[in-house]
């Protein structure tokens, strides 16, 4: 079952085409894995698929589901949203709350737990790394569940036992029947990824379509 | 609703972990109304005229000083996408963050205006309506304020073009405000300013935030 579908979709950044003739379709449990050169307009494809940029031409569509009461997207984008004056847990605790009043502040613990934060939970946003900023930024996702991950460069500052983590949260999603965008440099093992090339869609550049 | 209720806790909870933005706004509105007996002369009749518009200017001032970053650490760091995509409009969004506003520090300068206003000798008759004035004049201040700052949004140097933005939509609320302060001082009825303040203040409450909910995703586009 398709839940994300784009239909060639172009893209403009300050009066420039990024992209264009972009198609791509997503199924309950897949994934993409979106590649292509820094400025390729990885980050605005993402941005795109979220509804947060409007695109020149195309459209996107998503398709509801009655019996899936997520919501459509969670977004890891390159700012982590973590309030510095904030500890950890309270972080997590505001958008666990903001999704859902109840059980908020378990479901936030489990989500440190899940990319073993946990004992930085008392810890104010201010003093965390770059790296345990990014691993407050993907539980994110866990607290607020959604059925489209849209992950830009997801794996960023995350160290080896990081990323294996976060391998294991996307299949886990994947399984549940959520869906996978993820921008990145790279290599993530994530089952049954197909690969978008972004350097095809280049303007100026032949297409596959002509 | 719930949402709008939830981020105004978390704005609220921010603000008291920094304090910075919400007590210099209010630090500045003491310091300025403690300047003008220095600048005017001590003199009673002299200050008691002016003092209205004395606090009226300085409130403003004060609000407009801790207006330019209201969006701006929630638009940097990534906040606004995940709000958006949280499925919380941008109208909520700037509603929650003017109310917020507001809290921290309009309800502050009137809790301390009563105090300033016997420094600089403001008619004993005219305390009353000076609350009424800032109690309803203030909140216009953080609405039209928020649109301002919803527009500056990612401009450089944005503070001197918020002033320019905002400080001449400010003038009718001074006005009308100034005018009730000192109708009550003459022993007139302070009724038909305060009404005009009320209706500025109804005008506000929808359309600002819907004004600068339009701005917001402007920049964000």
């Amino acid at each position: 079952m398709t839940i994300l579908s784009a239909e060639k979709i172009a893209c403009q950044r300050a009066g420039r085409l990024v992209f264009r003739d972009v198609s791509l379709r997503l199924d309950a449990g897949g994934a993409i894995v979106v590649v292509g050169r820094n400025g390729a307009g990885k980050s605005s494809l993402l941005r795109l698929l979220a509804g947060l940029l409007k695109p020149l031409m195309g459209s996107v569509r998503t398709e509801p589901s009655p019996d899936d009461q997520r919501r459509m997207f969670g977004y890891v984008g390159h700012h982590d949203a973590v309030k510095p004056t904030l500890t950890a847990l309270e972080n997590l605790v505001f958008w666990a709350g903001l999704a859902d009043r109840r059980e908020a502040r378990a479901r936030a613990e489990l989500a440190l737990e899940a990319f073993d934060i946990s004992q930085l939970a008392d810890l104010p946003g201010r003093i965390l790394s770059a790296g345990q900023k990014r691993r407050l930024s993907l539980g994110r996702l866990l607290v607020a569940p959604a059925r489209i991950w849209l992950l830009d460069e997801p794996s960023v500052a995350l160290d080896r036992e990081g990323v294996r983590r976060l391998e294991g949260e996307i299949g886990r999603h994947q399984a549940s029947g959520g869906g996978v965008v993820v921008a990145t440099h790279q290599d993530l093992t994530i089952a049954g990824a197909e690969t978008l090339d972004l350097e095809a869609h280049r303007p100026g550049q032949r297409t596959a379509g002509g | 609703m719930r949402a709008l209720w939830h981020l105004i806790r978390r704005d609220l909870t921010l603000v008291l972990r920094s304090g910075t933005d919400a007590g210099a706004a209010l630090a500045f509105f003491v310091v300025t109304v403690t300047l003008f007996p220095f600048g005017i002369g001590p003199e009673p009749e002299i200050l008691g005229r002016v003092a209205a518009g004395l606090i009226w200017v300085s409130a403003l001032l004060a609000t407009l000083l801790s207006m330019e970053r209201l969006f701006q650490a929630d638009y940097e760091d990534g906040t606004l996408d995940q709000l958006l995509l949280a499925g919380v409009s941008a109208e909520a969004i700037a509603m929650a963050k003017i109310a917020a506003h507001w809290l921290v520090t309009g309800l502050p300068l009137l809790i301390v205006a009563p105090v300033m206003a016997a420094l600089i000798q403001l008619p004993a008759g005219a305390y009353g309506v000076m609350i009424a004035s800032l109690a309803l004049g203030t909140p216009v201040l953080s609405l039209i304020g928020g649109i301002g700052a919803a527009l500056i949004l990612g401009a450089r140097r944005g503070g001197a073009l918020l002033a320019l933005l905002v400080l001449p939509l400010f003038v009718p609320p001074l006005i009308f405000a100034v005018g009730a302060i000192d109708a009550a001082a003459l022993g007139l009825s302070p009724r038909p300013n305060l009404l005009f303040l009320a209706g500025l203040l109804a005008a506000a409450l929808p359309l600002a935030p819907v004004a600068a909910a339009a701005a917001i995703r402007q920049v964000l586009d």
